[in-house]
């Protein structure tokens, strides 16, 4: 595995916000960077991406996947005569016709060979390379990314959810916060722990910004969430990404389908495209100026199993989506599926470097120059040529 | 002037219990110890044989055996509830206790060789682990402990040790396409997290040599061994200018022989003896403690039992009184004693109510359970613990966890002392009292400062 130490657990101490609320001295925020809004949902479990965006131009496909990723004849959605869109990301369709969603159908992390969700996810959100010295990585990238952007206030990037997003670990300021934490507190209670707090370093500050949190909160955000954690997920982002927040992160699982994937899969993607839909719903205009990507820590195999599904892999698929993106169309080349062109004759072959990607998006929305990214914030990453990802 | 009974009980316990009587001097406080080295009903061979079952039936399922996916579910379903059961037992270990102090000694030492869960087995593995390699020796010698530890099998999956094999073992010979070779991450946090620390006197060839000589431990569920000399490398390797396996094939007891020559360096002694200091007294620890821990443990040969007495008899205790915030884990065993629900209760928490209770509460005050993050373990500074979202999560649990658990809520002004003793302070004592509610009073005092540090 990946040196997992060396993501140093970040506990954002912050000072006080400017909710306004009767026990707080309101204070001014810094003016956020921007308009440009990130997002980076990790698909834990490895999604099955030739499932996902279906390659029916390919020849080879049918001999690999007898019951699995059938085409256009089978309930899929064509995107461009090559390649079908699984019915469970139909919801995302109008994106596409709008020019608004886009898949890179074989890229991967520089991890390979053991296939371990964990070491594949962390290397995923340390975003290192193989040969880099990962004992002194200490950081996930979306924080490195944070290390290097003028104007950060500890508003600028959320860690949503109760899952740890080690994505966003690291030293410079963020926060996190599950949707589901309610902190709700009669006045009397609420002026009570104020005076039972007071004088405690830690946990007045603490508890001035979990009060703000909750109260700032729309009290009806998570109502047509139904007590689905994907759109309370997305629905707090959104309203996050609307105020000050400019990076949001959290995590989708449900990816792994070794067994009975026709089904297993369907409510995963179903998830994904709900909760891409709810982002673009809450966000209103600020969607124009956001960007998000899906990604797993690897593919899966690309021949179907004996239990109608799939098997750890390497090449896999990210999504891309936003009003900011140019999309519409597959990024990158298709590898093939034929028997040399498989990856240890098994899985699909990655054409691109996924962090080539996130890099890109970077430089051209956050304005981080490609040594930084290729440096510090990649480190050991060559960016390659422009995919021209952006609008 | 906090008692003795209340300062060890808050300091080096899960707190204040209405229903147990405090151990009143360190003898008693110590005495306790002996009841938390008793292992529980789960072991590692119970393990094995449920993972053997689930490998029968995924063999079954890539034969094309569709009938056997319902047993795969309920597979699942029966080892997860397994899994549950051992941690509630956990739980409620520290919530019947006199103080607990066995119990911290055992969540200490179980830290400082941190194993994380994964699959459900290793999540089983991580219970017995706790049990097997840990409980026996808290009393007893820190090599002995050292070497349950490193071979147990939750150890040697989650570090990777059973994917290493020596280049030039038999095996590797017999097999080169294979490309078997080393894997250093158990050697290396032997030396560098379980043993001398990382600042010590060592470099990578120590690693290397000694990742040579682990080469050949490896879980198998389906053998009753952990070493396998067919994967070992020939020896003789030197770790820190001492030889061993010098007579060629690996043998189980040259890594004894290094872990007790590990566990015998000056470096390990201080290294765990600030640690033990900074887990049980202050995140900057009183010097002067850190040494009559380390000459504990020298003196002693590496005599954990030792080690205990001093931190028992510790007056630094009441010195640096509420100097470090409690953990998730023990923050809710506390609450659990001070409302007074029984270890009997835990114990059958219902699925729904663990999670209420005790899991997802744990996770989002940020210590989900044994997925510390790293095998370095969880963090001791007080700033890891008192996040925005943690304490929101500490303050759910006191408003909303004692209505679940009792049928009537004490008079909050009778449970601010039975809670905190002698030692809240001014401001909850004022606060208390002001509550619109029983909810509420009860709340405030398991969410305070006071309640939240030990």
């Amino acid at each position: 595995m990946l040196n997992r130490r060396l993501f140093l657990r970040h506990a954002a101490l912050i000072g006080c916000s400017a909710a306004a609320h009767p026990l707080m001295t309101p204070m001014a925020f810094a003016s956020a960077p921007g308009e440009n809004r990130l997002v980076v949902i990790i698909l834990r479990g490895a999604m099955d991406g030739i499932d996902a965006f279906q390659p029916y131009g390919d020849g080879n496909l049918r001999g690999l996947r007898r019951t699995l990723s059938r085409g256009p004849d089978h309930g899929a959605l064509d995107l461009d005569g090559f390649f079908a869109l699984h019915p469970g990301l139909s919801a995302l369709m109008p994106l596409w016709n709008a020019g608004q969603l886009a898949f890179a159908p074989a890229v991967s992390t520089p991890y390979r060979d053991k296939r371990s969700h964990f070491d594949g996810q962390d290397m995923l959100e340390a975003g290192t390379g193989t040969d880099a010295a990962l004992r002194d990585q200490r950081d996930g990238w979306l924080n490195r990314m944070l290390q290097v952007m003028p104007d950060m206030t500890s508003e600028t990037a959320y860690a949503v959810g109760a899952e740890k997003m080690r994505i966003l670990d690291g030293p410079a300021d963020s926060l996190s916060w599950a949707p589901r934490s309610t902190l709700t507190l009669s006045p009397q209670a609420e002026r009570l722990l104020e005076h039972v707090y007071h004088d405690d370093p830690l946990l007045h500050p603490a508890s001035v910004q979990a009060i703000a949190i909750a109260e700032g909160l729309s009290p009806d955000l998570l109502d047509d969430a139904n007590g689905a954690e994907h759109l309370e997920l997305a629905r707090f982002t959104a309203d996050r990404l609307n105020r000050d927040t400019r990076i949001a992160t959290f995590s989708i699982s449900g990816w792994d389908t070794h067994a009975g994937q026709a089904n297993t899969l369907d409510r995963s993607l179903k998830r994904l495209a709900a909760a891409i839909v709810a982002l673009k719903d809450d966000l209103g205009r600020n969607w124009d100026t956001t960007t998000v990507m899906a990604m797993t820590e690897f593919g899966r195999t690309a021949r179907e199993n004996g239990s109608g599904g799939t098997d750890h892999g390497t090449g896999g698929a990210m999504l891309v989506a936003g009003g900011a993106i140019r999309g519409g169309r597959a990024l990158g080349a298709w590898p093939g599926l034929g028997e040399g062109d498989l990856y240890d004759g098994r899985d699909l072959m990655p054409v691109r470097d996924i962090r080539a990607y996130a890099a890109w998006a970077m430089h051209q929305k956050f304005g981080i120059d490609r040594s930084r990214l290729e440096g510090a914030i990649f480190p050991g990453l060559d960016m390659g040529p422009d995919p021209r990802l952006l609008a | 002037m906090i008692p003795y009974d209340q300062l060890a009980a808050i300091r080096l316990g899960f707190g204040l219990s209405p229903r147990r009587r405090l151990p009143q001097d360190p003898s008693e406080l110590l005495s306790e110890i002996a009841q938390s080295t008793r292992p529980g009903d789960l072991t590692t061979d119970r393990v094995s044989a449920i993972l053997r079952e689930g490998q029968d039936i995924r063999q079954k399922l890539r034969a094309g055996d569709a009938d056997a996916r319902e047993p795969l579910q309920q597979h699942r379903r029966d080892a997860t509830r397994t899994r549950l059961r051992a941690m509630r037992e956990r739980f409620a270990r520290g919530v019947d206790a006199r103080a607990g102090f066995g119990e911290r000694l055992a969540w200490f030492w179980a830290d400082h060789f941190t194993v994380e869960g994964a699959d459900v087995y290793q999540n089983l593995l991580c219970e017995t682990f706790v049990d097997e390699a840990i409980r026996p020796h808290l009393n007893g010698r820190f090599a002995d402990m050292m070497f349950a530890a490193e071979t147990h099998p939750a150890m040697l999956r989650y570090l990777d040790q059973s994917r290493s094999v020596g280049p030039g073992s038999a095996l590797a010979q017999r097999r080169p396409k294979k490309g078997f070779g080393l894997n250093e991450n158990l050697a290396r946090e032997m030396i560098e997290l379980h043993s001398l620390g990382v600042g010590a006197d060592y470099d990578q060839r120590d690693i290397e040599q000694l990742a040579e000589l682990l080469a050949g431990l490896l879980y198998a569920p389906r053998r009753d061994r952990v070493f396998f000399p067919a994967r070992s490398e020939p020896g003789p390797e030197t770790v820190l200018g001492v030889e061993y396996g010098a007579d060629g094939q690996g043998r189980l007891q040259d890594i004894r022989a290094v872990i007790r020559d590990l566990s015998a360096h000056p470096a390990t002694g201080a290294h765990l003896a600030r640690k033990m200091a900074v887990h049980f007294v202050a995140d900057d620890p009183p010097e002067a403690l850190v040494a009559r821990l380390q000459a504990a443990f020298v003196d002693g040969g590496g005599d954990l039992g030792a080690m205990n007495r001093v931190l028992a008899e510790a007056p630094e205790l009441a010195d640096h009184m509420r100097a470090k915030m409690r953990q998730p884990f023990d923050y809710i065993v506390a609450g659990l004693r001070g409302i007074g629900v029984t270890g009997k209760r835990v114990r059958n928490l219902n699925g729904r109510m663990t999670r209420l209770v005790l899991t997802e509460p744990m996770a989002l005050m940020g210590q989900p359970w044994v997925m510390a993050g790293g095998p370095d373990g969880w963090p001791e500074e007080g700033a890891a613990w008192g996040s925005p979202q943690g304490l929101a999560a500490r303050i759910n649990w006191s408003m909303q966890v004692p209505q679940l658990l009792l049928k009537e809520l004490p008079d909050p002004r009778a449970f601010l002392p039975v809670a905190l003793g002698d030692t809240a302070s001014d401001a909850l004592r004022w606060a208390v009292p002001k509550a619109e509610s029983r909810v509420e009073g009860v709340g405030i005092v398991l969410a305070s400062g006071d309640f939240n540090r030990r």
